[in-house]
Parts: C-alpha cells; structure tokens; sequence
C-alpha cells in the first residue's frame, strides 16, 4: 500500500537526530531543501520546530507534509495551552502527534518525527520518534531519522555515553550529525544545532561541507 | 518549459517570467503575461499544469482580496504566502489537486521585501533569489556566483539579463521574451520586456577560404 512511501520520503532529503544528556536534550538537523532528489532549492532549510519551552520537534521527509503537520501540531499546542493554562509535557504531546498522524492512516503525511524535550518540574530527558504512521518509540540515549538514518545510527552509537553535560553533547551530537550528512548525497548543505537545558536554550549553526 | 526567475534587491523583488504560452509542440502566444497581482504589493508569478495556473492564482487572488474587503488592510506577504501553501497542500490530497509552481513576491511595511518559492506539493521557502522551470538548471548557478544582498534595480536587471542571456544559449526551447516587473514599497511597476542580448553571428574559421574557393570552382 505504501510502496511510495520510501520514495516520497527521499524526495527533499534532510536528516534530523537528537541526544539525550544529564539534565538536558539536544536536538540538530540539516539545513538542506532538495527537489526530484538531484537539485538543491535551499541551504537556509532548518528542520527544527519550537513548540515549547522545553519542547523542539524535528521533522523529516516530504516537505510540505513538514510544514503542514508543524503548522497544524502549532495550533493544537496553542489551543491546548489556552484551554488548560499550562504548557503542554512532552508525552502528552508525542500522544497527540501519534494520533494526528494516525487520524491519516490510509493516506498518511510523509514524515518522521522526533519529539525532544524535558520534563516540566524534574528536567528530565524525553526523547521519542514517530514514523509516518504515528507508531512512537521512546528512548533513553538517542533517536534518529532521515535520509541518512543508518549512516546516524552508525555516528550515534559509539559516540554517545550516558550522563553528558550540554557542553559535551553538543560536542557529540555535532560530529554525529556532520559525520553522517557528509555520506549523503541528500543531506547536509549546512547544520543546525539546539540544546535545551532547564534555564536555557541554545542554537547554533555549524560549519558544514556545502555539497 | 515555462521559466519564472525572481529575485531579491533592496527594498524591492523582481519578477520575470517568460511570455511563450505553449501546448505541446505549438507556441500559441508570444507576450503571455503569466503573473498575477494579488493585491496592491503582492505579485504571483504560476506556472504548471493548463488550466490550473489561471484557476488556482485567481482563486487565491479573490481570497486575498476579500480578506482587505473585510479588515480593511492587506495581508502580509508571508501571510500570503502561507494561506496559498495551505491551499495547494491541501488540495494536494483531494481529487482535484492543482499542479502549479508558484513564485510569491511583495513588500510590505514590517518585513520588507520579500520572495517565496512554491512548488506544486505545497512547500515553501524564503529565498534571495529562485527559479522554478528547466531554465533552474542554467541559471541557479549563474545567481550563486553573481548575487549580492541589496542589489540596485540596476545591478539586478542586469543579473537577469546574465540569466536569460544563459537560457537562450544553452536552452533547447526558444524563450526570446521575458515580461519583467517590480514590486517595492510604492506598488507593482510593470517594466519593459527583456529579450535576450543579440549577438554579432560566429563565422567558423576558414568559412571564408571555403566560400573563395566554391566561388571559384
């Protein structure tokens, strides 16, 4: 049924991976916006969305299913905000993603989510990742998604330890990122970096091979 | 075979697009003019399917125009923009979805100049300077070497002329015409028509001799 879904999937191109620390998640993306997989229409393409505070979503896959589904889960967080007076917590939101996703099971939006964020009053690290049809995966180390998925797990999995301070992971998210990007031919074209902390978030743009 | 370049100068964006209105293998008209104006500081230049492009640019025109109707003032030009990125992604899914690629260009008081490229899946970006069409392939690379930001009208009708200059060497397709226009802070200036810059015939070497030679024999 969803034989397209691969190829539609690889149509822009891009690569989003987050890591958790101690006390704190960070959150990265490519920056490229490629079109029929061979031309590249943007460098200046960030795949990270702040829904939060505490809260950063990243997104791959097909881009305008990116804008329309960041845009839409916008306005439910809006929404939720106004009607309970209080911000939403990363695992209600990841429900809510999984179901907005799920509501289009038979014609799905072509695009893999990362939920990254920190609990509300322990700052403890969340991470999960949804495919296209909303099945989530919560994990304790590392999530990762796009075009370069294998080329991520390969970086991530020996780089990454457990109880990283944000200076570190940073460090190590980074070359994950960069790393895996440079074997793709749809990913990279430059990189963006988000850490969030309890008190505090930071973004950054790395310097990247552009090609 | 359509071509719409847009581009990025100082307080103003200029569109062009080629004016051949074809079907198939036949040009029907010459000096098509394939932008939109959908509001005083906002123009749409479409290109794709037949039918569509008029369908879907008249369609969002006559929104944006009843939006100023009712709150008595015009929408942003990322507002614009966003409502008909909303509109195509949603038809996508529809039976009736449009296949049009889209180059937004406006000003307005807050953000100034601004250009968004669409295409006909629904997404959108904010760039300096875009092309959508086979003419992408010769011209993007033209833009990257000689683009500056806050170019004057000058500046960038001359990176223009580079760039359809390009098209009519390299493109197997005859666009010998480009409607060309400007939006800045005082509304939408139509300029003249850009051709291609014509010039003097390459005689192969030794054409000459030959020719001597013939009229000899």
């Amino acid at each position: 049924m969803n034989g397209d879904a691969d190829k539609l999937l690889a149509y822009n191109g891009g690569a989003v991976v987050a890591m958790a620390g101690k006390q704190c998640v960070a959150l990265a993306s490519d920056m490229r916006f490629g079109r029929d997989q061979f031309q590249t229409v943007s460098s200046q393409f960030p795949k990270l969305y702040c829904l939060g505070p505490r809260l950063y979503l990243g997104l791959t896959g097909l881009i305008s299913d990116i804008q329309t589904v960041s845009e839409t889960m916008q306005y439910h967080v809006n929404l939720y905000e106004l009607n309970e007076r209080r911000q939403v917590k990363p695992h209600v939101f990841t429900s809510m993603l999984s179901n907005h996703l799920y509501a289009k099971r038979f014609g799905p939006f072509y695009v893999e989510s990362i939920v990254a964020g920190l609990q509300p009053k322990t700052y403890e690290p969340y991470l999960a990742s949804l495919d296209i049809l909303g099945g989530t995966t919560v994990s304790k180390n590392f999530s990762v998604t796009g075009t370069c998925k294998a080329q991520l797990y390969g970086m991530c999995e020996p780089l990454w330890k457990t109880d990283l301070d944000s200076m570190n992971l940073f460090e190590v998210l980074s070359q994950a990122l960069l790393n895996a990007v440079d074997r793709d031919a749809l990913s990279g074209w430059g990189a963006t970096v988000c850490i969030i902390e309890p008190d505090r978030v930071t973004l950054r743009t790395l310097k990247a091979r552009m090609d | 075979m359509e071509c719409l370049i847009g581009i990025r100068g100082k307080d103003f964006v200029l569109l062009a697009s080629d004016s051949v209105a074809g079907r198939s293998v036949v040009a029907m008209k010459k000096d098509h003019d394939k932008m939109f104006q959908l509001s005083s500081k906002l123009l749409m230049a479409v290109s794709g399917e037949g039918g569509d492009t008029v369908q879907f640019a008249e369609y969002i025109a006559k929104n944006i125009q009843l939006y100023r109707m009712r709150n008595g003032y015009d929408l942003s030009t990322k507002a614009a923009a966003s409502f008909t990125r909303r509109n195509l992604a949603d038809y996508l899914r529809s039976s009736t979805p449009y296949m049009v690629n889209l180059l937004i260009g406006g000003h307005d008081d807050n953000d100034g100049a601004d250009l968004y490229y669409m295409d006909y899946l629904g997404s959108m970006v904010n760039l300096p300077f875009a092309v959508h069409g086979y003419g992408s392939f010769f011209t993007l690379s033209i833009m990257d070497r000689y683009y500056k930001e806050d170019m004057t009208k000058e500046q960038t009708l001359a990176l223009l002329q580079r760039c359809i200059d390009e098209i009519h060497e390299r493109f197997i397709v005859n666009l010998n015409s480009f409607k060309v226009k400007i939006i800045d802070k005082d509304g939408i200036h139509v300029l003249k028509d850009i051709r291609p810059t014509t010039k003097p015939p390459v005689e192969a070497e030794g054409t000459q001799q030959q020719q001597q030679l013939m009229d000899t024999a």
